[in-house]
């Protein structure tokens, strides 16, 4: 038979230039502007909450923290009334707070691939002559950096609003409830929930079970560095007098107690010989828990009982942000390469 | 100039303990419609998707299109894929759908891709989730081609058609065939179509190639013999039988020889159809694993043109 001859295209094989970059932009806004919207809208109506609520907070806790003179019961029962009025509120907000990182990874982070993986769609994106691993590039990438810079910009309106609750002295900018959610950590911890999301996909190639183990992950994640990363991103400081003059009963209204523990002698000292020894004080104790009140500890230092406090002072609290933002950049970059890389090597 | 638009040599994959293809040499020219027949299990779609990159061989190499690494860009730019069960974006209209793959390309008529739609009779604001079985297959065709490759590799495209689109189907590959002299490599497991389209037939076996040839040769070198089947057995000794098929008075035996061969008295010799010849080697895929049509020129079991 006579074949037919593909006629020659030189143009095509000569400097094959990749097909550009700018390209897949419309393409991931295309197919991920609904997942996009979403975060917009969660964001945005949290944020015009926030604003409506940060003004009434302002509001409230300027009139009491101008009260005259600021140790009067007058001025007390002030402040004691715009926490009771705003703290619970805030906490609240806090708590969910916690949980939009985790949710950002989940839904839009986790279908970017399995959406693809399950409907058998990626065997038409991945054979276009874009190429596969810049086509996933070009959808991480730019979908990472948006949500987290959308992270980022709202986390600093949380920071505006939650600043008189650190003014009254209600809680730390280092306490692990709120560290998370201000400064540079709050967009750092979406996109690594972002990254997480994105590989489970890849792993798991279903959008629900992927779903599932982006949060898992996520919470492991978040819980490990709460619980027990953070209080080693420097060595805590150590003090055996936990009553700076200037300070009520504590070391300064902002360290983050690490743990408290007592000796005598150079000896650590348990709790139930602590109990023994306040038994003999039999005014002081009763209580229970751990014996702290100026009197209790007072009393402990009389019979040769030293409290030993180690902590991290708050003036570290943006070196902890920039550790924490540190290494949750580099686990999140390192997470998207990782998909990258197995979806070049899954084929050629 | 002529390429080979698949060349893979040694080429295996094997998944877990599973070779689903193992050491799979050919070639197949530009300009054929090739067509890639065997059982489920084969290693038909694992072969295709070795060609177009989406999988790494486990050993061996695969080339396309004169020479590029399969998955390389270069390759990608050339290949038009179109997988198992066409797969569409179900959500996008077909608009978009259309914006989405020339952004994707380096090359792409929007032009054809418009006035195909149009005959189809498939609006640009429709959703391709929406679209028949026939018309999302149909698309994909298209956007397939819109993306003017010089190979079109199709996976089983037919198989989930009716009769009327599996035909219109197949006359736009063969319309882009003749106007753009696109190679085809195509699986299916409808025999009766590769009959109209194919003019190359590799077929596979247990991941192994057992034949690999072009259709008008393979044609010219098997016949079918009919006679008593009490003589089929003596015949069957010395004769290069690759199926035989016994009646009760009549035996039919497809063997491999040529026009002018001699045949045995009492018996009488008929041409053999494509899909007679492919059932023939389907069904005896132990017996005829090795390569294809014994051609006295070529030792190798199937054309390599360079």
């Amino acid at each position: 038979m006579t074949a037919l001859r593909v006629p020659a295209r030189p143009e095509q094989d000569a400097s094959l230039r990749p097909v550009p970059w700018r390209r897949m932009a419309w393409v991931t806004w295309r197919q991920h502007r609904f997942a996009l919207a979403g975060v917009a809208a969660l964001l945005g109506a949290l944020a015009v909450y926030l604003w409506l609520a940060g003004l009434r907070v302002h509001h409230a806790w300027t009139a009491a923290a101008a009260c005259r003179p600021a140790s009067s019961d007058a001025c007390g029962n002030l402040i004691g009334g715009f926490l009771a009025t705003y703290w619970p509120t805030a906490q609240l907000i806090a708590a969910l707070l916690l949980t939009a990182p985790a949710l950002i990874g989940a839904f839009v982070g986790a279908p970017v691939l399995a959406r693809e993986l399950e409907t058998g769609t990626f065997r038409f994106a991945w054979t276009q002559g874009f190429g596969r691993w810049r086509w996933t590039l070009a959808k991480l990438v730019p979908l990472a950096i948006t949500v987290a810079a959308a992270a980022g910009v709202f986390s600093v309106l949380f920071s505006w609003y939650f600043q008189p609750f650190f003014a009254a002295g209600q809680q730390i900018p280092l306490a692990p409830a709120v560290f998370g959610l201000r400064g540079v950590a709050f967009a750092a911890w979406t996109l690594a929930a972002f990254a997480i999301g994105g590989l489970a996909g890849l792993l798991i190639r279903r959008v629900v079970p992927a779903i599932a183990a982006t949060l898992a992950a996520y919470t492991g994640l978040a819980l490990a560095a709460g619980l027990y990363l953070r209080q080693h991103y420097l060595t805590p400081l150590l003090t055996s007098n936990p009553n700076p003059p200037g300070s009520p009963w504590m070391i300064g209204q902002s360290a983050w107690i690490v743990s408290q523990w007592w000796t005598k002698g150079g000896k650590p000292i348990s709790q139930s010989v602590l109990s023994q020894v306040l038994q003999g004080a039999p005014q002081l104790a009763g209580k229970g828990g751990v014996p702290q009140s100026p009197n209790v500890t007072q009393y402990l230092n009389q019979h040769g009982y030293t409290l030993w406090t180690s902590y991290q002072p708050g003036s570290r609290f943006w070196p902890f942000q920039w550790i924490e933002g540190g290494w949750l950049l580099a686990l999140s970059v390192l997470l998207i390469a990782a998909t990258v890389w197995l979806v070049r090597r899954r084929a050629a | 100039m002529s390429t080979n638009v698949i060349e893979a040599s040694g080429l295996s994959k094997r998944y877990g303990s599973t070779w689903a293809l193992r050491e799979c040499t050919l070639a197949i020219a530009a300009g054929h419609v090739a067509a890639l027949v065997g059982p489920n299990g084969a290693g038909k779609t694992t072969l295709l998707n070795l060609a177009v990159g989406m999988l790494a061989p486990t050993a061996g190499t695969i080339e396309v299109l004169g020479g590029r690494p399969a998955g390389s860009p270069a390759a990608l730019d050339g290949i038009a894929f179109v997988a198992q069960d066409t797969p569409l974006y179900k959500n996008l209209p077909a608009a978009d759908m259309l914006h989405l793959t020339r952004n994707l390309n380096r090359r792409f008529d929007q032009d054809y891709a418009e006035a195909r739609l149009g005959e189809l009779g498939i609006p640009l604001n429709r959703k391709t989730g929406r679209l028949s079985g026939g018309q999302q297959a149909q698309f994909a065709l298209t956007l397939a081609l819109a993306r003017r490759p010089r190979l079109l590799v199709l996976d089983e495209p037919v198989a989930m058609l009716d009769p009327v689109a599996r035909h219109d189907f197949m006359a736009l590959v063969m319309t882009a065939m003749a106007a753009d002299g696109v190679s085809v490599v195509l699986s299916s497991h409808v025999l009766a179509e590769l009959e109209r389209v194919a003019d190359y037939l590799i077929l596979l076996s247990r991941g192994r190639v057992q034949v690999a040839g072009e259709v008008e040769d393979l044609l010219a070198s098997h016949r079918v013999l009919t006679g008593p089947a009490a003589e089929a057995d003596r015949y069957a000794e010395r004769l290069r039988v690759v199926h035989a098929r016994r009646g009760e008075a009549q035996a039919h035996l497809l063997v491999r020889a040529c026009a002018g061969d001699p045949v045995p008295p009492g018996w009488e010799a008929h041409p053999v159809g494509l899909e007679e010849l492919a059932l023939a080697y389907l069904r005896e895929s132990g017996a005829a694993a090795l390569p294809g049509p014994a051609r006295s020129r070529n030792a190798e079991p199937s054309e390599v043109t360079r």
